[in-house]
């Protein structure tokens, strides 16, 4: 028996916006009836961008059920960029803690926010590609890498109670380790970062953090990004396919190249768009 | 809070003249059966009466059966017992709705050089004999089937198996767990060479097992140690246990077809006033071929461990095909082979039922059931409506 407590029992017991809204702006779903849980969020937005209500409709087990309503009642009087920040650890912390192979059920309610969000703003959210891992229940290495990332994962066990990935044939789990290595190995170069870094400690850290974070991703929307040099704390990149020939990419630039650069190297970094 | 107990495939309650004769074994009667001295050798006669009321309860004679810890010990002995007795063969049969205990074990030997047939079974929970006949070659050890399932309550024709593969001297093990106590169950009459079976499930105690072996079948150990139980099972005797077992098996060959027959009118009493009240739901299994225990039934568009919890609330013990109430993400190996949809695997919850059980606890169920399975459905994205319990301010 799991062993839940009085706050999620209270939850699953006595839900709180259990249901629809007929004219949401915002309509997130997530899961199926397949995976065994299943999660359809609705959001009413007045035009401050403030959410007025929020309610749910939960296929799932208690822990399902007290997350979506555990979800909708922190999301009501927040902006949408307010709510944009809310992770699944919130989700878990409103609810006091939820039992370790129950965590993929706030990680669900995450996600619908999400969907509603892009919902609301009418975007399309682009289903995170990447390859997937874990046929069983669909989950792919980007979602895998994500689930590391913000939970600190650092076993397979750990990723199955949040993701459910690895939870059904098993074949996966060597690769899902894979991924946990990898994310984790990054993680510890990040710790071990000097405080100071030479000329040569920063390209190399640069080189790393494009090779292996920053291109790998512009190559899924068919872009690539090109180290020309590095002057002082100016580093200067040339764009490449997609990127090159899009209106967006200053944007892509600044929001995306600078910001992981800053985070992955050091905060003092620039990035410039090397002209033809 | 009153509980309703109709969870009696997972375990039963220990019958109060079990506890009773068990009770001294662990006070003043605490002599070894093996000691020279008459004061272990009381126990000892305590013992051979108990293996003497085991082996009239299944129609064997008293040094076909071995005493073991568990239901799951008994299956580890057979199935190891059967492949070292036969070094050669290489090849092992079961079903895809067994018991973990064979279920897992079939799964580590087909990692370790054994080539494995599990024999698929029908939307209704039977086997696929066509396949299984198919599949029986010169190599195969041993085949073993599972006498009644624990989840549908499906009873196999392991009768008839057993008597054919006896023809063709292959060795044929049952795990008869679920279904001693509940139908007649004899190893006289038919080629069964193993039969598992275990005290908790019959209103003895946890911790004592029993494996049936037919004269004549090769055995092996699986523990080794002293010559307790012939040289077969070595470990000092678990006196209590084995004394309850007996006091347990006794009271079956008193009461088990009155009990049966009493049981079964509260299952379907029980099935038919829900599948009554409660659209969308459906039996999981063949209703000709059950024990009269038990039933599976599915809750399309709702998911078991919430109705499971809700039930709890209201006293009410049963379990649930689906994959949150186990820790695995998957619903049960036994509803996925018999092809059950997801809509209704998840939703499945299992009532077994025991002569402890009242008329007044079904109709209980069967009141507080029905409205529990349609708020769930309200809640559920499924279904069609939806609605705030409590006012939204």
């Amino acid at each position: 028996m799991w062993e839940y407590n009085e706050k999620v029992r209270e939850l699953f017991l006595n839900p709180c916006n259990a249901g629809q809204i007929e004219d949401a702006d915002g309509v997130g779903e997530v899961g199926s009836m397949s995976c065994g849980d299943a999660l359809k969020l609705f959001l009413k937005i007045d035009k401050d961008d403030r959410i007025v209500d929020a309610r749910f409709q939960t296929f799932g087990c208690a822990s399902a059920i007290a997350s979506s309503s555990a979800l909708t009642e922190m999301l009501k009087g927040l902006t949408v960029e307010e709510a944009e920040k809310i992770t699944n650890e919130d989700i878990v912390d409103y609810l006091g803690g939820l039992p370790k192979e129950k965590m993929h059920c706030s990680v669900m309610g995450r996600d619908a926010l999400e969907r509603a969000i892009a919902d609301y703003r009418g975007v399309e959210l682009k289903k995170p590609e990447g390859e997937i891992v874990c046929e069983c229940f669909g989950v792919t290495d980007l979602e895998i890498e994500r689930a590391v990332k913000e939970n600190r994962l650092n076993a397979v066990d750990d990723i199955t109670d949040y993701l459910k990935a690895g939870g059904g044939c098993g074949n996966c789990h060597d690769r899902i380790q894979d991924i946990i290595d990898r994310v984790m190995g990054k993680q510890k170069t990040l710790e071990k970062m000097p405080a100071t870094l030479t000329n040569i400690q920063k390209i190399r850290l640069i080189e790393d953090g494009l090779e292996r974070e920053i291109r790998p991703n512009l190559k899924k929307d068919g872009g690539d990004i090109e180290l020309i040099d590095v002057e002082g704390n100016n580093v200067l990149v040339k764009f490449h396919g997609m990127c090159a020939s899009c209106n967006k990419s200053q944007l892509t630039l600044k929001h995306y190249v600078e910001a992981k650069l800053k985070e992955l190297v050091t905060p003092e970094l620039t990035v410039e768009e090397v002209q033809q | 809070m009153k509980t309703i107990y109709m969870d009696n495939n997972a375990t039963t309650r220990v019958a109060p003249e079990v506890i009773e004769a068990m009770l001294p074994y662990f006070g003043e009667l605490y002599g070894n059966p093996s000691s020279m001295h008459s004061f272990g050798g009381n126990v000892g006669r305590k013992v051979n009466k108990a293996r003497n009321a085991v082996a009239e309860l299944i129609g064997a004679s008293p040094e076909e059966i071995i005493f073991t810890s568990c239901g799951t010990e008994s299956d580890n002995t057979a199935i190891f017992s059967a492949i070292r007795s036969n070094p050669d063969k290489k090849h092992i049969i079961t079903t895809r709705v067994e018991h973990p205990a064979i279920k897992n074990l079939y799964e580590y030997l087909s990692k370790n050089g054994y080539r494995v047939t599990f024999v698929p079974v029908d939307r209704k929970g039977n086997l696929d004999l066509d396949y299984f006949y198919d599949h029986l070659t010169e190599d195969t050890a041993i085949v073993s089937m599972m006498w009644a399932n624990n989840e549908t309550g499906v009873i196999f024709p392991v009768q008839d198996i057993a008597r054919d593969l006896d023809n063709q001297g292959i060795t044929f093990h049952t795990d008869a767990v679920q279904a001693v106590g509940k139908i007649p169950v004899n190893v006289s009459d038919n080629g069964i060479s193993m039969l598992s079976m275990s005290g908790h499930k019959l209103h003895g105690p946890k911790g004592i097992g029993v494996l049936y072996v037919r004269k004549g079948t090769k055995f092996s150990p699986f523990l080794i140690g002293g010559h307790q139980e012939r040289n077969r099972r070595g470990g000092t005797e678990n006196t209590s246990g084995i004394v309850a077992m007996g006091k347990a098996a006794e009271i079956l060959k008193d009461r088990m077809s009155e009990h049966g027959a009493y049981v079964r009118q509260l299952r379907d009493r029980l099935e038919t006033g829900l599948l009554k009240k409660i659209p969308n739901s459906h039996i999981n299994g063949d209703v000709d071929h059950r024990l009269p225990n038990t039933t599976s039934i599915g809750f399309d568009y709702v998911e078991g461990e919430a109705i499971l919890l809700m039930m709890n609330e209201l006293g009410i013990c049963a379990s649930s095909g689906s994959a949150c109430t186990s820790g695995s993400l998957e619903p049960s190996h036994v509803l996925r082979a018999m092809g059950v949809p997801f809509t209704s695997a998840h939703g499945s919850i299992r009532f077994s039922l025991s002569a402890y059980n009242t008329e007044e606890e079904v109709d209980f169920v069967v009141e507080k059931l029905p409205p529990i399975i349609e708020r769930l459905r309200l809640l559920s994205p499924f279904a069609q409506e939806g609605r705030a319990c409590r006012p939204n301010t």
